[in-house]
């Protein structure tokens, strides 16, 4: 049983043929987290848990790699027969950092489909440009609230190919937007206080995605 | 002491804790969270912030000690124990590591020396608040159950 399982897994293509967008096999959506913080993964297992999300959480990038059967392993399959709806990242992680993690995703052509959200502690422009333009659906500013939670199922839940059209006119447009502004601020990841304290000007470009209200 | 006496004090206590400022709103998106399938959930995030912060604490204050100081270590022990703190909604805690970032940015080792030892006591003040405050909670739940 074993042996034909192993068999079955190495004649598998990369792409393994599931539809990332939709919930088709179940309503549940199945959300991978990765957070070295042991308190934040615990937080946010229970902010999706209440949310109806099935939850993976682990600790860095390289276990989120093993987790999807990206780790190197040309022909392996993840070890779940889940399949991911969403990816949910911590920025600052020691070894991966989640920029370094979203960065693989994208580049894989089995996962590239996944929406990955990064969350970070620091409401840093550039950090949130950067992560923006390598693909990143959304960067939320921690602690995530049940708010959040919400408005990303939402989306997903609406996610076919009429909305990502949209959805990728929406990005563009406020990349540019983003383009534009940070060419009027210093090329640096530090910022000054007076920005950080500031509403995150990206929050004004994105009314329905990142409307925190 | 009695049911509704007992809950009128765990209003209490839990008021003060917001206004006097250790808590702030993230512990209330925590309550939040909390259900009959899982009533002790804050209890319980509380109680892995401490034990994991504990080590946290180690490792800053191994990073004070060990010369040449290595600020950017420094900071990113810190940003670590901050991230935890502010996930449970410790307030003062947080306010304490926010001026601790700046005196690492400023590479002033006397002020984070001096900024550690009051969130040690803030750390400490809290847990202590906390662990009474669930204790009354427990104990008015358990009168109501009775």
């Amino acid at each position: 049983m074993e042996i034909a399982g192993e068999i079955l897994r190495r004649s598998l293509p990369e792409e393994v043929g599931v539809s990332y967008g939709s919930s088709s096999d179940s309503e549940e959506l199945h959300v991978l987290a990765v957070d070295d913080s042991y308190v934040d993964r615990k937080v946010i297992e229970r902010l999706l848990r209440i949310s109806s999300c099935k939850v993976t959480a682990v600790e860095s990038g390289t276990r989120a790699l093993q987790f999807l059967g990206l780790d190197g392993e040309k022909n392996s399959v993840g070890f779940s027969d889940l399949k991911v709806n969403l990816i949910m990242t911590d920025y600052s992680m020691p070894g991966m950092t989640g920029y370094e993690l979203l960065k693989k995703i994208k580049e894989s052509s089995a996962f590239r489909e996944i929406p990955v959200v990064i969350m970070s502690s620091e409401n840093i422009l550039a950090r949130i440009d950067r992560c923006l333009e390598e693909g990143a659906e959304e960067f939320i500013v921690k602690p995530v609230k049940l708010s959040d939670v919400k408005r990303l199922k939402d989306f997903i839940m609406k996610g076919d190919g009429e909305e990502k059209g949209r959805r990728t006119i929406l990005k563009r447009k406020m990349q540019d937007d983003i383009f534009s502004l940070s060419s009027q601020f210093p090329a640096s990841d530090s910022v000054s206080s007076e920005l950080e304290s500031s509403t995150p000007l990206y929050l004004s470009k994105r009314p329905k995605l990142l409307n925190r209200g | 002491m009695d049911r509704r006496h007992l809950r009128q004090q765990v209003t209490y206590v839990r008021k003060s804790l917001f206004d006097q400022g250790y808590l702030d709103d993230q512990f209330m998106q925590l309550e939040d969270l909390q259900d009959d399938a899982n009533p002790n959930f804050v209890e319980e995030i509380v109680a892995s912030f401490y034990s994991d912060s504990a080590r946290l604490i180690q490792n800053i204050e191994q990073a004070l000690v060990s010369r040449p100081v290595d600020f950017g270590k420094l900071d990113d022990c810190m940003h670590q124990f901050k991230g935890s703190s502010s996930s449970i909604g410790a307030k003062k805690v947080n306010m304490e590591c926010s001026q601790f970032r700046e005196y690492c940015c400023a590479g002033n080792i006397e002020g984070c020396i001096r900024t550690f030892q009051q969130i040690k006591q803030e750390h400490a003040t809290l847990r202590k608040k906390l662990e009474n405050f669930f204790q009354l909670a427990r104990q008015a739940g358990q009168a109501e159950t009775a």
